[in-house]
């Protein structure tokens, strides 16, 4: 079993399901000979040809639109945006055409895509290439939004992304591209959509996080044990549709519940766990819910960008927080 | 075929036939009577429907409606020349060339009467559905004539745009990938001379629209869009070229809309009305006719039959129309994703409890 980090398990997800379904295809910016910027789509054009990987032009509106298009008529494109920063002009495209195909027709054409794009701060790039827009996505009928938060994770989940039959926009912790390795079977094994990963079990509080943030969310875990707190950890991977239910379990057995994410706190998809949780276990609720989120701020440039992710103390510290509000 | 670096409306305009219905060039021997009886009689049809819908609006049968009055030739033309495995990508205002591709009088009427079935066409298959938002649908015709060229398939895919649209940066960003990747794409600009109450000279300063293809290195044509052989012929020119491999073309249709912008809509407010009654006299029905009549293709007698002819078709659908019953609320969540998430049945339960189906009120 190969060691791989996240973007060499993009790249193998990419690669076992082109070799075994001629629909599906690539296009985005310098993904063709120079194989992507954070080389995800690597040697791909050279195995599939042109045809199959596609250089597009620069517009990002467009590449999300000839996608619709060719998802229409029976292919499988997955669209790479090169950083969420530019993912704005794909909105219209998404929010209009790609989400509602299915419906619009009543299931006579619909729009298998994936919307591929590195997410997140924490690699000291430019303006523009830090944002964290999950939650703008969540909010659309009718799409996907998943995000892996390690390589196996990355490889299942891209992997159920391309086999299924409804557009899902698949954001990688571009932090996690080369962080660490793991051991990934490149047998075309996907991981389930919709679906939370239980990441670490415990009776004491749930940390409930998704992407990069599982960094931060299990080192707080293990900090919180030194102090005798037994934190359960829930990936949510999924974030749309929600998988509500094994949230609410955990919460209805732990009693406590802190929600850690990198977008900014305001409408950030925090609040609609916490909505949630306050409307269907509230009085399984020893403490209130806390949220971890980065500031309402814009994302600063590298210099400050460690003091906007939510770092481990915050996250200890909001523990320690609800385990006095018992 | 090179790239044209102009296109200049005074000389390079297609045209055939002139308003009066005289033939300004011989037209071609492959259109003989027997299609230009059927592209009247499609017009025809199309405007006894508009009439008959915008009826429907004003008594409150109907929701905003966008008639085509005044520019059938543009539709008509067009989906003549289509064959039945290509594709078409519609605006809002297309079901003149969405009838003749085989969406149903009733299944338009439904669409507009707010119900999504509408847009379930019985045929075409493939077709898509109207495209409210102004400008996207360029992008997916280009998508899906991708699919076509990748595999190799003979089909060519038609998509339609106002002149409004072109002002629109998403028409360009697809235009220019149909250019760079040569996709057996046509795109018809339906330059109907307004965006609503915008008229065309304070959407574009370009001398033509047509124009807009120079940059991205394909071919722009010009037709007299009023003239429903100049629109099929270079429609047929362009979607030939495209099925031998040899790329997209743009083709700017000049024509009229001698009606409201949609029923919503009151050009009266920013139109001068001796403006609408010059281009009354240049509106394409007319112009036909004359011609066929003329020629004696044509005559009051079987003008007569047609007129009772679409009355009755247009009657049965709107009889189809109004006994259609309301979807269930099921409806709103039945085709959100090929299957619904576990997370929506929350959702989905509520709505049926507050269904008035299921005794509930009008939450």
């Amino acid at each position: 079993m190969a060691e791989l980090n996240l973007v060499e398990a993009v790249n193998h997800a990419l690669a076992y399901e082109m070799a075994n379904d001629e629909s599906v295809l690539l296009l985005g910016e310098d993904i063709g000979v120079n194989g992507g910027v954070f080389r995800a789509t690597n040697g791909l054009q050279a195995r599939f040809g042109c045809e199959r990987v596609i250089d597009t032009p620069l517009a990002e509106g467009a590449i999300a639109g000839v996608a619709v298009g060719m998802a229409a008529m029976g292919l499988k494109p997955v669209a790479e945006i090169q950083f969420t920063g530019f993912i704005y002009p794909t909105i219209d495209q998404m929010i209009n055409h790609a989400s509602r195909l299915r419906n619009r027709t009543r299931g006579r054409l619909t729009c298998p895509m994936v919307l591929r794009s590195p997410y997140g701060a924490g690699i000291h790039a430019p303006e523009h290439h830090s944002e964290s827009p999950e939650a703008i996505f969540a909010h659309m009928p009718g799409l996907r939004v998943v995000i892996p938060s390690s390589p196996a994770r990355a490889y299942g989940l891209l992997l159920a992304a391309m086999r299924d039959p409804d557009p899902v926009v698949f954001l990688e912790p571009t932090r996690l591209y080369r962080l660490f390795k793991q051991a990934v079977a490149d047998d075309g094994e996907s991981l389930p959509l919709d679906a939370c990963f239980l990441s670490r079990e415990g009776k004491d509080v749930t940390l409930v996080a998704w992407g990069a943030m599982m960094q931060e969310t299990l080192a707080a875990a293990d900090a919180l044990e030194q102090e005798g707190v037994d934190a359960e950890v829930i990936d949510v991977a999924t974030i749309k549709p929600l998988d509500v239910e094994t949230i609410l379990r955990s919460v209805e057995k732990t009693g406590r519940c802190v929600i850690i994410h990198e977008a900014p706190r305001t409408a950030g998809f925090g609040a609609e766990i916490a909505a949630e949780i306050a409307e269907r276990a509230l009085f399984s609720l020893l403490a209130p819910v806390k949220r971890v989120a980065a500031y309402d701020v814009v994302v600063p440039l590298s210099r400050l960008e460690r003091q906007y992710i939510p770092s481990v103390d915050r996250i200890v510290e909001a523990v320690r927080s609800a385990m006095e509000g018992s | 075929m090179g790239i044209h670096t102009s296109v200049d409306p005074e000389t390079d305009t297609v045209r055939f036939l002139s308003p009066e219905g005289a033939l300004c060039r011989p037209i071609p021997s492959s259109i003989g009577d027997e299609l230009l009886v059927m592209l009247y009689r499609a017009m025809t049809r199309t405007r006894i429907f508009d009439g008959k819908a915008v009826a429907l609006q004003r008594t409150g049968q109907l929701g905003t409606f966008a008639s085509a009055l005044g520019q059938e030739a543009v539709g008509v033309g067009a989906a003549a020349a289509m064959q039945a495995r290509d594709v078409l990508a519609p605006s809002y205002r297309d079901h003149g060339a969405q009838f003749l591709r085989g969406m149903t009088m009733a299944e338009c009427l439904l669409y507009w009467g707010g119900d999504e079935r509408g847009s379930d066409f019985a045929g075409p298959r493939l077709d898509f559905p109207n495209c409210v938002p102004v400008a996207t649908q360029i992008a997916h015709a280009v998508g899906a004539a991708y699919a076509f060229k990748l595999r190799r398939e003979d089909r060519v895919v038609l998509t339609f745009i106002g002149d409004g649209g072109t002002s629109n940066g998403g028409f360009y960003e697809a235009l220019n990938m149909a250019g760079v990747w040569k996709t057996p794409a046509v795109i018809v600009i339906n330059n109907n001379g307004w965006a609503i109450s915008t008229p065309c000279a304070r959407e574009c300063a370009a001398a033509s629209l047509a124009q807009k293809s120079v940059a991205v290195g394909i071919e722009g044509r010009q037709v007299d869009g009023n003239d429903v052989v100049a629109v099929y012929d270079t429609v047929r020119q362009a979607i030939e070229k495209a099925r031998a491999g040899q790329g997209p073309t743009l083709i700017e249709a000049l024509t009229y809309r001698l009606g409201d912008h949609t029923t919503a809509d009151d050009a009266t407010r920013y139109r001068d009305p001796e403006l609408v009654r010059r281009e009354w006299t240049r509106e394409p029905i007319a112009r036909l006719r004359a011609y066929l009549t003329r020629k004696g293709a044509w005559s009051q007698h079987k003008e007569d039959a047609l007129q009772r002819e679409c009355l009755e078709e247009v009657g049965q659908a709107v009889n189809a129309y109004l006994g259609a019953q309301p979807a269930d609320c099921n409806a709103m969540f039945d085709h959100l994703y090929a299957a619904l998430p576990a997370s929506y049945s929350y959702q989905r339960d509520m709505a049926r409890r507050f269904s008035p189906r299921n005794g509930g009120g009008h939450g």
